[in-house]
């Protein structure tokens, strides 16, 4: 049965996340055949990026720019959303499982009395029914979940559905609408910045990571400086933050986060079961640990038993040459 | 401060995952409280030692919860509620959750609520946030910083490795992140007093609710295990040898470079 999808998009520093165009991947399969509808909240000009969601695959996008919605706030937000909801009466709503998306589709669900399946890695129509795959207990298990009731509802998670093709022949309409928003209890009075390039570790395509075995603040450098050659951002596990070589946003494991990306490379990381379990589904693991015993073996694709602090530096330089030489 | 907790008890995060007849097995596995609830209690027990008032500990689910909810005591908390469900629920997601939280809460005047970020088995993240929705109160995600001056709250709170510093209100409710606080460990005199206190069991009659008013809105259908790694390539010889061998690896085998 075709439905009406509405794909919630999001901006970070002016250009949309690429988890928008997965979610308008999703949302086509939820579709099936029906509309999907780009909403795109911000201040301001919002038509280019409207434009691009299009291009994606949106058949059309609304645009709400109100000066309360400069910064995302989950009251400024969740009014935002809900008055476009009311207006469109859609039968699905898609949004990245990013840190605006599990802020406000809570909120949104549970005005709308719906149910909501977050962080999905995988949507499937299977015989009538639109299926959604997740990870529990960190990726040591899969479920799959659908809808009993009403709004197809869903996160997903970011690197993991595939963006249809950008394709600028497509065209569609882009329409503004005005929205009253009022009582925004939160005031965000200051961000500070401390992701360097602004790459969130769930939506890297490229991690390294570190461990006990970074021994220090300062033994995290030459990982930073691999990240960097490959375009990637650094994680740790429990053991370096708790020794406090790093800061806990870096965590990666059951506690922390949890991530996909095509290539992690794990730098004097044992490989603590709660550690394999929020870095096992990546593509390609690399490891690197003097330990040959050490159990991130058992996960890793390659392998390197040696001294991080010799092997580290020596990649980065060979990935340098490569680079230079394609 | 009228000082509530949402807890949940969760596997230990030790314990490795199988699964039996289309379900997780749960035979012998160890409990503990959800690492982000504790989180939750740590600061739900400082903020009433420096404001006064009364922290109630509130989960939802079976009989065998009892355990996480007296270590919850035994750390410092006062009360404990437990709304048994075993008799009544087939299955329920967060909506149901969060249903029953709301009308629990419909006679309470919480100033504030704590709740984890994310559960770390279903890890949806979203009972904290659907239930400030019904409750229609101000609501913060991911804090790892909070004071409470008045009525006035400065919050600093995660977002993607981003902190970003708020100023709310209360009545209030917030769900903790790692980095909010280290949790205490129950001292044996806490463990000794932590029987004594009370420890309310509700069912969800008593909350004026029926199956039918909380019946979940999703089903899982399948639950299996992601297929096994296989073990991979321990690279030989010289270091140079070996990182020339990696990238060439990376580049034409598993094509990520």
């Amino acid at each position: 049965m075709s439905k009406k999808v509405l794909v919630i998009g999001e901006a970070r520093e002016g250009s949309l996340r690429n988890v928008t165009f997965e979610a308008i991947a999703a949302a086509n399969i939820v579709s099936d055949g029906g509309e999907v509808v780009g909403v795109l909240c911000g201040d301001g000009e919002l038509k280019e990026m409207a434009q691009e969601m299009v291009y994606y695959g949106a058949a059309r996008v609304i645009t709400v720019s109100n000066p309360e919605l400069k910064t995302y706030t989950s009251d400024g937000y969740a009014q935002a959303v809900h008055q476009v909801i009311e207006d469109e009466s859609p039968e699905g709503i898609i949004m990245g499982h990013t840190a605006i998306g599990k802020d406000l589709t809570p909120k949104l669900a549970s005005r709308l009395e719906s149910g909501l399946i977050s962080d999905a890695t995988e949507v499937t129509a299977e015989s009538g029914d639109i299926v959604f795959t997740r990870p529990i207990y960190s990726g040591k298990a899969f479920e799959k979940k659908k809808i009993t009731d009403g709004l197809v509802f869903a996160t997903i998670r970011p690197n993991n559905i595939p963006a249809l093709n950008r394709d600028d022949s497509l065209t569609g309409a882009v329409s503004e609408k005005d929205v009253q928003i009022s009582n925004i209890r939160t005031i965000i009075k200051e961000v500070l910045r401390k992701s360097s390039d602004g790459v969130d570790l769930s939506e890297a395509k490229v991690i390294v990571a570190g461990g006990r075995g970074v021994k220090s603040a300062e033994g995290f450098e030459p990982l930073e400086k691999l990240a960097e050659v490959l375009g990637g951002t650094v994680g740790a596990s429990r053991g370096a933050c708790d020794a406090g070589y790093c800061d806990y946003s870096l965590q990666i494991g059951q506690t922390g986060k949890v991530v996909t990306p095509d290539l992690y490379i794990a730098c004097g990381i044992s490989g603590a079961i709660q550690h394999l379990a929020g870095m096992s589904n990546s593509k390609v693991i690399v490891a690197v640990n003097k330990d040959p015993e050490a159990n991130i073996f058992n996960v890793a694709d390659y392998g390197i038993v040696g001294d991080l602090f010799d092997v580290i530096p020596k990649l980065t330089e060979e990935i340098k040459q490569m680079k230079v030489n394609a | 401060m009228n000082i509530y907790v949402l807890l949940k008890r969760t596997f230990d995060t030790e314990e490795k995952i199988a699964v039996n007849g289309g379900a997780i097995a749960e035979d012998g596995a160890e409990y503990i409280i959800n690492p982000y609830d504790e989180y939750a209690v740590e600061e739900a027990i400082n903020l009433r030692d420096a404001h006064g008032g009364e922290v109630t500990v509130v989960t939802i689910g079976e009989e065998d919860a009892e355990k996480q909810l007296r270590t919850a005591l035994a750390m410092g908390a006062d009360k404990a509620v437990l709304v048994n469900t075993e008799d009544d629920l087939e299955e329920g997601d967060q909506f149901t959750t969060v249903k029953i939280l709301e009308a629990f809460f419909e006679d309470k005047e919480a100033d504030i609520i704590l709740a984890g970020n994310v559960a770390i088995d279903e890890a949806s993240g979203q009972v904290g946030p659907r239930l400030a929705e019904r409750l229609d109160m101000a609501c913060v995600t991911t804090i790892t910083k909070i004071d409470v001056d008045g009525s006035t709250v400065n919050i600093e709170r995660d977002v993607e490795g981003d902190v970003e510093k708020v100023e709310t209100s209360l009545p209030l409710l917030v769900t903790c992140q790692q980095g909010l606080n280290e949790p205490r460990y129950p001292s044996l005199p806490g463990i000794m007093k932590a029987k004594k206190k009370p420890l309310e069991e509700l069912e969800i009659d008593d909350l004026d609710l029926d199956e039918d008013d909380v019946e979940a809105k999703t089903t899982t259908m399948e639950i299996f295990l992601p297929p096994a790694k296989e073990a991979g390539k321990v690279l030989e010889g010289e270091v140079d040898d070996q990182v020339k061998e990696l990238v060439s690896l990376l580049k034409t085998e598993a094509k990520v470079l």
